[in-house]
């Protein structure tokens, strides 16, 4: 041991590396909305590298209507204690106290959410102000590098929350990533004209015309409910999923989870899709987007 | 001198990442899910990710037993963070049912530096790699407890052992893929290529 080199005692917390590399460590995965400690264990159990903490879960949210707001400190308190996974849990969309209260409890991300009702109608909150990373939704590119600019370490396509209906998800991420392809054709004199066009920062826009990808984890939300709908939105290019009211609003939910993390790791092998989709019991019911009120649609919250 | 083809195990965490620091350190890298494709590749490396969930798709897709043999067969194996846990033969505050590989004879505190807000980064220096420290980004990350007789520290930080070698069996607390650096993995892609 004696000749094992120390080292410097500098140590430098909420570093954009450490808040985008801990979004890089969930790659691959699936993460779940939960509203209990129960919840929150079968999650784990099920396999899932993270658990979204929150009161009600979108389809309770569209269905109770009123103000959704952060959750009870004490539920979250709960759900830390009940798993060894990463728990994120959300804030309203500006709402920057109640993501300096989530930051205050420890959890492990912020997501400054559209399906709570947004605080601020103007301005999302200042993310680069925070220790605690957080993850946004976006419904193209433009808004994507918007939250970026503003501090967000990992980016989710909004898709419909709740609904149990794909097709927005789908929408959401086809459109970041033809945006994310024009790009590439651009030459540089181009750059500047699509940054104005995008309503995006020059900076950032020239660095995904170079990586042809995000400059942080791309992950995919919004009605995702089966795991064929999961290997999907892996197919489609997401990194990973988030999975809301589908599991907790089916039948059968520790069997689905389990099925949706095991997809979403085989998500090109149709035969392993196949195999784990067999037997699920009911899906949750869904809800047919086109016939939302333009109201009741989340993805239009944030801009 | 021959090119080793090393594999990143991919059932969930930051593969790409490894895939291109193994690519950028003159090997041929790809990604293993199935026990067949274990077979194809002279090393292999456990990435950073969420350990509970790795171990169970390992369970669950047979791939813990391949490893295990993998490991024992003495072909090299490199872990960070999640992939620590992975090759390390005792865990603390995990789940009583979290199945590792073993290969080195440690016990592996999971989270131990703490939660994300904890997360961070500092320079660390790692026996055996020269020119200075490496750039340690350290995510929700694990410490070494304890080590056998056999084991090899290779860094510390604060007192805590962050890096460790025992024979061709590799670990590391922090995430050097998530670096430009890869000095790490020039050391690594050397066990491999020794062994061939």
């Amino acid at each position: 041991m004696s000749s094992t080199p120390t080292t410097p005692q500098n140590p430098e917390t909420g570093t954009a590396r450490v808040k985008r590399g801990m979004a890089e460590q969930l790659k691959g995965g699936v993460i779940m909305d939960v509203v209990t400690p129960e919840e929150a264990k079968i999650a784990e159990d099920a396999g899932a590298v993270a658990v979204m903490a929150l009161e009600r879960v979108p389809a309770d949210i569209r269905k109770d209507g009123g103000v959704a707001r952060m959750s009870d400190p004490d539920m979250i308190d709960g759900i830390i204690d009940a798993v060894s996974i990463p728990v994120m849990a959300k804030s309203r969309i500006g709402h920057f106290v109640e993501a300096q209260v989530l930051q205050s409890l420890g959890v492990d991300y912020i997501d400054e959410s559209e399906v709570l009702t947004p605080a601020d109608e103007v301005n999302h909150s200042d993310k680069w102000a925070f220790t605690t990373p957080f993850v946004c939704g976006a419904t193209n590119l433009g808004e994507a590098l918007r939250r970026i600019a503003e501090g967000a370490a990992m980016i989710r396509s909004k898709g419909e929350a709740g609904t149990g209906n794909v097709v927005e998800a789908v929408r959401h991420l086809r459109q970041i990533k033809a945006e994310i392809a024009k790009l590439r054709g651009c030459d540089n004199n181009e750059l500047f004209a699509a940054a104005k066009e995008l309503r995006a920062p020059y900076e950032l826009v020239k660095e995904v015309a170079e990586l042809g990808k995000l400059p942080v984890v791309l992950f995919s939300a919004g009605g995702v409910a089966t795991p064929a709908d999961a290997a999907l939105m892996r197919q489609l290019g997401a990194e990973g999923v988030f999975v809301g009211s589908g599991i907790f609003k089916s039948g059968d939910p520790a069997k689905r989870a389990a099925a949706i993390v095991k997809a979403t790791t085989f998500y090109d092998d149709p035969k392993v899709i196949a195999d784990v989709s067999r037997n699920l019991g009911e899906a949750m019911v869904g809800i047919n987007c086109d016939t939302l009120p333009e109201a009741e649609r989340y993805a239009n919250r944030g801009w | 001198m021959s090119t080793p083809t090393i594999g990143v195990l991919a059932l969930q965490g930051d593969v790409r990442e490894h895939l291109t620091a193994l690519a950028e350190s003159d090997a041929l890298a790809r990604p293993v899910r199935r026990p067949e494709e274990l077979d194809e590749v002279d090393g292999l490396v456990i990435p950073g990710g969420e350990s509970t969930t790795m171990s169970k798709l390992a369970v669950v897709f047979g791939m813990l037993e391949p490893l295990r043999a993998f490991v024992r067969a003495g072909k090299p194996v490199y872990g960070t963070c999640a992939g620590m846990i992975m090759v390390a033969d005792k865990l603390l505050d995990a789940r009583e049912d979290q199945e590792t590989l073993g290969g080195i004879d440690m016990i592996v505190r999971r989270n131990a530096f703490g939660r994300q807000n904890e997360s961070f980064e500092a320079a660390i220096d790692v026996t055996g790699i020269p020119g200075g420290p490496v750039e340690g980004v350290f995510i929700r990350a694990p410490w070494v407890e304890s080590v056998g007789g056999a084991v090899e520290v290779l860094a510390t930080y604060n007192g805590h052992t962050v890096a460790v070698r025992q024979g061709n069996v590799l670990a590391t607390s922090f995430h050097p893929e998530l670096t430009g650096d890869h000095r790490v993995h020039h050391l690594f892609v050397d066990m491999v290529r020794n062994t061939l």
